[in-house]
């Protein structure tokens, strides 16, 4: 049987056993036969990938593989620009838009030489947690189809569940890399702000952006991210730090770290059976050797009401390009105004054209100083709860989301959707790196995750104590029946 | 709270042209969500610097060098409407 990880496949690849053209043949094979299922997919590049895949083919057969991700195949989320394929940010009024040139993340992959089966489904523009708000598809959870997979990088991290991409890129502004991947039972990683570019990846807030990897484990996303990261001069905020071997350092075990488990993420409201299973992991760490200290980070109940002031400040600016004038949708109008707004109108659904304005009136005269000036300081207090909390402990601990997965069409109301990104949103605030690892099932069989929070640029020892917790439990090898 | 002036106001600066239903549900959701961000202005921010980015940088510089740029043609494939080299749009000044 053909083996699920990329570290498998490309021992496989080396060894002889199998070549990248066969396993994308067999990828390409089982997204035909179960994507009308999962709705993981946008838009399948068949014969791109086997071009890419062909290639690699050629490379093991000379014994010179370009590296760990040589001939791995993968999916991008739909939010990265693709040079000639179609790029929809899951919305309508990018329906039809082809980029003209690659995202860094999209050319780091094909230098990589990772094979890509195709785009995958999003919440619309990046903005929601359930992938319900892609204009385009339905996404469903491959652990219960009448389930959501999370968002808003719904379809990246149900694709790997579901065994449709053996990797795969999102990107994360409130948690929508993490809480998919709690939701789908697949490691997602959010890294530290700047460490990937995010030049031509379509912004939703810049300064919360944060491209990254999901793997069937950690390993697959340690060589993932290793593939991405890295400074890149068009992307004036990406870090100028040099990139570790993130694979080197991963199996050095948790002996001697210092966990913190922080108060205010086990709220009152939050589902027992998540909070018993979490809680249960991480004495699975405290097992292997780390010691655990209560923390606590006072300004975590503002994060959210914060995020969502500076969020969609942020996007009302970079959303304002879509304007029906030099690409996308348009719908007439009688002038350059006319045309613009009925154009938005028809090309963003409901609740992109909720953030812009929500986004339009707290940036507006008037409002600028109480709603966004205020916010910004917060996020300032945000930051300033990790600092403290990391001068005594190496990571923290905590649950990804407050809830497992809900049933499509369940949150109907926009604030009851926001509250499943509680445990997420602080750490893009501050800008400091989260995983999310399997760590359990409900009595029900729905995923649930464990987020390990690091400090800024500590990525190793983040994936350090999500392998050792991985290597000690096989949660991570469980697989959806599918069919 | 919010009012239906400025739902019209914001959606004009926004350029979304919305129906009299779109204007009052929008009003509506508006005021639930800005009711939980209005807790934030309880939160004791004095003498607290504003954060825009998380881990900022600085005068990030490049030479001021003349690169290759998009050849026209692929800056112009997506064109909804196009004339010649150009983008063609309804007229932005009022005769």
């Amino acid at each position: 049987m053909t083996p699920r990880t990329i570290h498998e496949l490309t021992a496989a690849y080396t060894r002889g056993e199998t070549t990248p053209s066969r396993v994308t043949e067999e990828y390409l094979a089982r997204i035909a036969k179960l994507d009308d299922k999962v709705g993981a997919y946008l838009t399948v590049t068949a014969e791109q990938a086997r071009a890419a895949a062909r290639a690699a083919d050629e490379r093991y057969r000379q014994g010179r593989p370009l590296g760990p991700l040589d001939g791995a195949p993968v999916t991008l989320k739909d939010v990265f620009c693709t040079k000639g394929v179609r790029t929809t940010c899951g919305s309508r009024i990018l329906e039809h838009f082809v980029p003209p040139y690659d995202a860094t993340v999209t050319e780091r992959l094909a230098k990589a030489g990772a094979v890509m089966l195709g785009k995958t489904n999003m919440d619309e523009f990046a903005m929601g947690s359930s992938t319900e708000h892609s204009a385009l598809k339905v996404t469903r959870n491959p652990w219960d189809l009448a389930r959501v997979p999370g968002g808003s990088s719904g379809g990246p991290a149900a694709a790997v569940a579901a065994g449709l991409a053996a990797g795969s890129f999102g990107t994360d502004t409130g948690g929508s890399i993490r809480q998919p991947a709690a939701f789908c039972g697949v490691v997602g990683l959010k890294p530290t702000y700047g460490r990937v570019s995010r030049y031509g990846l379509v912004a939703f807030a810049s300064s919360l952006d944060h491209p990254g990897p999901f793997g069937a484990d950690v390993l697959d996303t340690a060589l993932l991210l290793g593939g991405i990261a890295g400074r890149d001069p068009l992307d004036a905020t990406s870090i100028d730090a040099a990139v570790p071997d993130y694979a080197a350092e991963l199996e050095r075990g948790v002996q001697g770290l210092r966990l913190g488990v922080p108060d205010e993420y086990f709220t009152k409201g939050m589902d027992p059976e998540v909070e018993s299973v979490v809680r249960a992991a991480i004495d699975v760490l405290k097992g292997l050797g780390a010691t655990l200290e209560r923390v606590s980070l006072p300004a975590t109940p503002h994060a959210l009401a914060t995020y969502y002031v500076i969020a969609p400040a942020e996007a009302s600016s970079n959303l304002a390009r879509y304007d029906g004038v030099k690409y996308g949708l348009r719908v007439p109008g009688h002038d350059l105004i006319d045309m613009e707004s009925k154009t938005r109108a028809a090309g963003f659904g409901a609740e992109v054209r909720r953030r812009i304005m929500l986004g339009t009136y707290v940036l507006s005269a008037g409002y600028y100083d109480a709603y966004y000036g205020q916010a910004q300081k917060v996020r300032t207090l945000v930051r300033r709860d990790f600092d403290a909390a990391f001068r005594r402990v190496d990571l923290l601990v905590a649950p990804t989301t407050p809830n497992v997965p809900f049933k499509h069409g369940e949150k109907t109301d926009p604030v009851q959707m926001y509250l499943n990104d509680v445990f997420t949103i602080p750490a893009d605030m501050a800008g400091v790196p989260g995983v999310s690892v399997p760590c359990g099932f409900t009595k029900s069989g729905l995923p649930i995750g464990l987020q390990i929070i690091g400090r800024t640029l500590d990525e190793s020892t983040m994936l350090r104590a999500a392998r050792a917790y991985e290597r000690a439990t096989d949660w991570h090898m469980r697989r959806p029946n599918l069919g | 709270m919010i009012s239906r002036e400025d739902v019209v106001h914001v959606a004009r600066l926004a350029r979304l042209a919305l129906t009299d239903g779109e204007l009052e549900t929008m009003r509506e959701q508006l005021n639930a969500i800005l009711a939980h961000i209005d807790a934030l202005k309880a939160v004791d921010t004095s003498g607290i610097e504003p954060t825009s980015h998380a881990v900022p940088q600085f005068n990030v510089m490049r030479e001021d060098e003349p690169r290759p740029c998009f050849p026209i043609e692929e800056m112009l494939a997506n064109a909804p409407d196009r004339a010649g080299d150009f983008f063609r749009v309804p007229r932005i000044i009022e005769e």
